[in-house]
């Protein structure tokens, strides 16, 4: 039929225990979870369901405590917390929720930032590449403002610029829109299927239910284990933004000609 | 990342804090400017101490007859004297390192003169004496070369001497009697004061030691030789250079002992040098408590700033950098607060020493080695106070400090 993908992410029964003043957390209880390349995963699940502890595995920056989890083929679980670091760096972008940009810097130093922690020794140059990741997510006019200066989705994109500068095997976003309004939200899903489109593999995690409709495929996972795992015909965000700011375009254009009559009325009376 | 980007980071964040980074600074910049100040002083205060020791003739050397026994009992340093007048030529002729040469003619006899008589201490010298024990006169002057040369009856009269023969202090000019030769004074010494030893250094009389050795004594031996050397450090090497003049002198084989003794006084030297070296240890300690506190305050500030940026570390450590990397950023940190506030610590120093001598009138010195000493002083301070919040943020972990608001 089709040519075998590449597993980028391969977990077998792996189990987190979190050992808290004697009594011990089983946050997750034994999960497989494979990821080709290529595919659009949405992880959902209520808080407390192991979501989280997932991610942070999946993410290397946590280890399970037991079973393997292979990324791109590498035994992640057996590694010291260099070459985690290293993994991070070269393999993963992450997106969080709360934007996580450095403040006082600029876009372009923001995305730039694990650039500077390559140790592979690609020579390249890093602020052309953070550019060009900039340009990817259509911010390449905000190169120097500061996180103050962009509004909630524009730093979103700049932290999913900064996650996709190191051509990273996985893009990791952690409640991606939790902080972000419905428009917002759909804004930056609609990104998240372009870059798909263009062949990057992506696991969202998230309980909002509104946005599971624009991912491939959903993981659902009730008290540490996964309880559902469903592929689906994602909706097209772009169009729904679209549908979105054709309603809103009226009512902002109706406020933006009373505001215009206002300003009239006004000149009017100083004239 | 490069050193460069580091620098950049690290200045980048030390300059968000301005106020913040002024103050902790100012720790390090007392504290440096203290320690420079306080060695600055210190060692005007042992250069000067050097020069009244240099005024005293600490740099003076003793030649002295050898010593002789017979049948196994010593009769001690002197008692064989073989010293002449043409050693101490020869000595002033030949010697590169000395800078004064007399030889010294000692006799004891009743002086009279003025409102009574004195028995005292005549010591027929040469003209580099009131050199080499740096003589200071009180009243009129000492005598020259010629006077020395045509052996005329002059004498320089000691402070307890004219205090007690001429107590309305018009000595000079009147005559005195020593063994009934009348001598013409010609000045009078300021007081010196007492030696270690109890001896009175006022009470005698000074007159050229030609004159002293035909008129007063009738021997051809003199009891010493005094020399000096410009500096202290030349005096080992000047003791050399006169025992082998002074063997050349007298003849002797190489198998014959010295029948001289050269000392000097040294020991006075280092015992007051170890005096303001001591204090200058002790100024610079204190001062470096300063330092001390200074180095906590940047600690401090360091731990305020890792618990503050707990986020950004945990937004570098999850991009991919390392716990080195992170311990590296603030180290860097420390190091450039501590250094930089260092430089302006040297600057401070300087200016603090210059004002306190115009103002106090003290002397000091800044030492070019103490400002290097000082950076890298500041420098450790940074890296050793640094060091524990740096490494508390490099062991963060990554999960915790993201999560942390």
């Amino acid at each position: 039929m089709q040519e075998e993908k590449k597993t980028v992410i391969e977990t077998s029964s792996i189990t987190k225990v979190y050992a808290t003043g004697g009594t011990e957390v089983h946050a997750l209880a034994g999960v497989d979870f494979h990821v080709d390349e290529g595919e659009f995963v949405a992880i959902m699940g209520a808080s407390g369901s192991g979501k989280s502890t997932l991610m942070n595995i999946v993410g290397c920056l946590d280890y399970p405590t037991s079973g393997t989890y292979l990324l791109d083929g590498i035994e992640v679980n057996t590694l010291g917390c260099n070459a985690l670091a290293d993994i991070r760096n070269q393999k993963i972008g992450f997106v969080f929720q709360g934007f996580n940009l450095l403040a006082r810097t600029s876009a372009l130093e923001n995305v730039e930032l694990p650039l500077l922690y390559d140790r592979s020794g690609s020579k390249f140059n890093p602020k052309k590449r953070a550019l060009e990741a900039l340009e990817m997510v259509g911010l390449a006019d905000r190169t120097g403002h500061h996180p103050n200066e962009l509004s909630g989705g524009q730093q979103q994109r700049v932290a999913i610029a900064r996650a996709l500068v190191t051509h990273p095997s996985l893009l990791l976003a952690d409640e991606p829109t939790g902080n972000l309004d419905s428009k917002t939200s759909v804004d930056v899903f609609g990104l998240f299927q372009e870059l798909n489109a263009k062949g990057i593999t992506i696991v969202v995690v998230t309980h909002e239910p509104g946005v599971i409709q624009y991912v491939k495929r959903v993981v659902e996972l009730t008290d540490g284990r996964v309880v559902r795992d469903e592929s689906q015909t994602p909706r097209s965000a772009a169009e729904d933004l679209e549908r979105i700011l054709v309603e809103k375009g009226f009512t902002e254009r109706d406020e933006e000609l009373r505001g215009k009559e206002s300003v009239l009325d006004e000149n009017k009376l100083t004239v | 990342m490069t050193a460069a980007r580091l620098l950049k980071v690290a200045s980048k964040s030390i300059l968000k804090n301005k106020m913040r980074t002024l103050l902790t600074m100012l720790g390090i910049i007392i504290g440096v400017g203290a320690v420079i100040i306080m060695v600055a002083i210190g060692q005007g205060a042992q250069s000067r101490i050097e020069e009244q020791i240099q005024n005293l003739g600490t740099n003076m050397i003793v030649i002295t007859g050898g010593t002789s026994s017979s049948g196994g009992v010593s009769h001690g340093s002197g008692s064989y004297n073989r010293l002449k007048v043409k050693d101490a030529d020869f000595i002033a002729q030949e010697s590169v390192l000395l800078s004064g040469v007399t030889p010294v003619v000692t006799t004891f006899t009743q002086a009279v003169g003025g409102t009574g008589n004195w028995r005292t201490l005549i010591n027929g010298v040469g003209v580099d004496y009131e050199y080499i024990r740096a003589l200071t006169l009180f009243d009129g002057s000492f005598f020259d070369q010629t006077d020395v040369r045509q052996m005329k009856k002059v004498a320089v009269l000691a402070w307890t001497v004219a205090e007690n023969l001429f107590p309305d202090g018009d000595a000079v000019g009147q005559q005195i009697r020593l063994r009934n030769v009348p001598f013409m004074i010609i000045g009078v010494l300021n007081p010196k004061g007492q030696t270690a030893s109890g001896t009175d250094q006022d009470d005698q009389i000074l007159a050229p030691y030609t004159t002293v050795q035909t008129r007063l004594r009738g021997r051809s031996f003199i009891s010493q030789i005094l020399v000096n050397t410009s500096t202290p450090n030349d005096i080992p090497a000047a003791e050399a250079e006169i025992a082998i003049l002074l063997r050349e002198s007298h003849g002797l084989a190489e198998w014959e002992e010295n029948d001289f003794t050269i000392k000097n006084q040294t020991e006075l030297a280092e015992a007051a040098q170890g005096t303001t070296e001591v204090m200058t240890l002790l100024l610079a300690a204190i001062a470096s408590i300063s330092l001390l506190v200074g180095g906590i305050g940047i600690m401090n500030i360091m731990l305020v700033s890792v618990t503050e940026r707990t986020r950004e570390i945990g937004i570098r450590m999850a991009v991919g950098a390392r716990g080195s990397d992170v311990l590296t950023q603030f180290l860097i940190e420390s190091i450039v607060m501590s250094v930089f506030g260092g430089a302006l610590g040297v600057l401070v120093g300087f200016a603090g020493s210059m004002l306190l001598s115009r103002l106090m009138g003290w002397g000091t010195e800044v030492a070019p080695d103490i400002v290097a000493i000082a950076i890298i002083f500041s420098a450790a301070v940074g890296i050793f106070f640094g060091f524990y919040p740096a490494r508390k943020a490099a062991a963060l972990n990554p999960i915790d400090a993201l999560r942390y608001e």
